[in-house]
């Protein structure tokens, strides 16, 4: 899954790092949107080894769960991207 | 000690707290998220330029007024966004905030805790690029983003046709929109619904909007699996007696919403089963009262019913928080929000009726279908445990939980409950009311533990 950007997109454009990569993304944007406008999934499953790229958005599902360097294990789409900010997936 | 708590700052708590304060109290207010609004009128982040009509349609003016009003209140409140609440256990609120924990005493605490998606599912529905109905209308709401390129909406109710309607304003290709309900089985509930007036309208508005824009529509259709191997590709569905697949790239499943009861579960509140959303809810009297006196609850955390009446039931809560405490009521103010509940709630039940829950297809899942999605547990695995040969097999959802793990993952059965006592309910035979529902667990949501030697600081 790739998201498609329809609206706001004059932000301001923020580095972070994705699994030691260089990646962009925009102010304001989840490491969930982050993440999926730069890749295709955020997590594999423990439990099947399938790729996931959550579901419910909202902090329900708990399907979206990545590592922060320095923040450890952040839900990916209720925290905000922050410049230089080093994103592990599992 | 904090006379009164509210958790969730959505259409139910706004208004509650605006009510407390006006009777004098000044209310703590928690919400997990970083603004009030809740879901429905959620606040984009810092430096997003879009207008309230674009972001929230014929709700903007709503919106607005519900924005503006917690505003105001932000002198007369403590407010504490971006904080958890997990549990909940003898007038104490234990809270998560960025990694710290705390804990709130209250006198009386209001429950506004809002809803999630009604998911039933299907094969394939943990690929990436399925998301639930409400999760894509936030991807687009809150971060400006369609979930995909091509996008099918698939499941039943009111907000099906509204996200449809949203993407394809925005510019997102609508692949389809897959309605479980037959056209035969809305028109038989016209009548009911017309008492909706204006959301009623606003409804067949999108419908009607969609169709001439070209967007093709499927009801009464069953949607068979999900397509892919790494992403979504595609869609399987039935209509009629014949196959067809539809081309995507991502899918949004939602059939209707059900409330986050997992606090008022912990607080010891009595459930009971409603036939209407084939799920036991806990017990309220008109006011929000519970059987815990100092618990009372509001909005669609306590029955799914839509902003405007969480709007009037928050209020209505707070009044009758303010009653327990001895304080002056408005009993006009009392008078005219009863009534406007009342009407409100012919209308839910006209909605119930117009899109049913397809509890069948629930039941009849495959086996290899993915139930709990936390931890991998099948419809087929939850079978096993009901069948006779097992030990003690299965008679009820908690113990078919011990067996086979589901609704034990991180998510706490808050996405397979449903559909999973509706696949138990049917291998067992036995209506669904009797295999009760998964009991409530904290942490209601993950909290990090982290160790710590004593005295340091966290």
């Amino acid at each position: 899954m790739k998201l498609k950007r329809l609206a706001e997109t004059a932000r301001p454009v923020i580095a972070f790092v994705l699994d030691g990569q260089p990646a962009s993304a925009l102010a304001g944007d989840t490491l969930l949107t982050a993440i999926l406008a730069n890749s295709d999934h955020v997590r594999r499953s423990e439990f099947d080894g399938g790729n996931r790229a959550g579901f419910c958005w909202m902090g329900a599902c708990q399907d979206c769960w990545v590592t922060v360097e320095g923040a450890g294990r952040q839900r990916a789409c209720t925290t905000y991207i922050a410049a230089d900010m080093r994103i592990v997936r599992s | 000690m904090t006379d009164v708590a509210i958790v969730g700052a959505g259409p139910a708590g706004t208004r509650a707290a605006e009510v407390l304060v006006r009777a004098g109290l000044r209310p703590v207010v928690i919400d997990e998220a970083p603004d009030s609004g809740g879901r429905i009128y959620q606040r984009p982040p810092r430096g997003f330029t879009r207008t309230d009509k674009t972001l929230y349609g014929f709700e903007a003016a709503k919106a607005r007024a519900l924005h503006a009003a917690f505003d105001a209140l932000r002198p007369h409140i403590e407010f504490r966004p971006e904080t958890l609440v997990w549990n909940i256990r003898q007038n104490i609120l234990f809270t998560s905030h960025a990694g710290d924990m705390g804990e709130v005493p209250f006198g009386h605490a209001l429950l506004c805790t809002g809803a999630t998606d009604r998911i039933v599912p299907l094969p394939g529905w943990t690929l990436p690029g399925v998301t639930s109905l409400g999760g894509s209308q936030i991807a687009l709401k809150a971060q400006g983003c369609a979930i995909g390129h091509r996008v099918a909406f698939v499941g039943t109710g009111p907000l099906l046709w509204l996200v449809a309607y949203q993407y394809a304003r925005a510019g997102a290709t609508v692949a389809a929109v897959v309605d479980t309900t037959a056209f035969t089985t809305k028109l038989r509930a016209m009548p009911g619904l017309l008492r909706g007036g204006a959301t009623f309208a606003k409804g067949f508005y999108y419908v009607g909007w969609l169709r001439a824009h070209g967007v093709p529509i499927i009801e009464g259709a069953t949607p068979l699996a999900i397509l892919g191997s790494e992403a979504v590709d595609g869609l399987r569905i039935r209509t009629s007696g014949s196959e067809q697949q539809i081309a995507c790239d991502a899918v949004a499943l939602g059939w209707g919403l059900k409330p986050e009861t997992q606090l008022a579960d912990l607080a010891g509140v009595p459930f009971a089963f409603n036939a209407a959303q084939r799920a036991f809810l806990p017990q309220q009297d008109a006011s929000g009262a519970t059987a815990n006196p100092s618990i009372f609850l509001a909005g669609d955390g306590a029955r799914i019913a839509g902003a405007d009446v969480a709007e009037l039931a928050g209020a209505r809560g707070a009044w009758a928080i303010v009653a327990a405490r001895g304080l002056a009521v408005d009993h006009g103010e009392v008078t005219r929000l009863d009534a406007a509940l009342a009407r409100h709630g012919a209308f839910r039940s006209a909605l119930d009726a117009a899109f049913p829950f397809p509890a069948r297809l629930a039941a009849t899942m495959p086996d290899e279908t993915i139930l709990c999605r936390c931890e991998s547990v099948t419809a087929g695995e939850l079978r096993a445990t009901a069948r006779a040969g097992t030990t003690l097999p299965a008679a009820e959802v908690n113990r078919a939980k011990a067996l086979s793990r589901i609704g034990m993952g991180r998510c706490q059965g808050r996405l397979c409950s449903p559909p999973a006592a509706e696949v138990l309910a049917a291998a067992l035979a036995c209506p669904l009311e009797s295999v009760g529902r998964l009991r409530g667990q904290p942490p209601v949501k993950p909290i990090p533990i982290m160790p710590r030697s004593p005295g340091s600081a966290p």
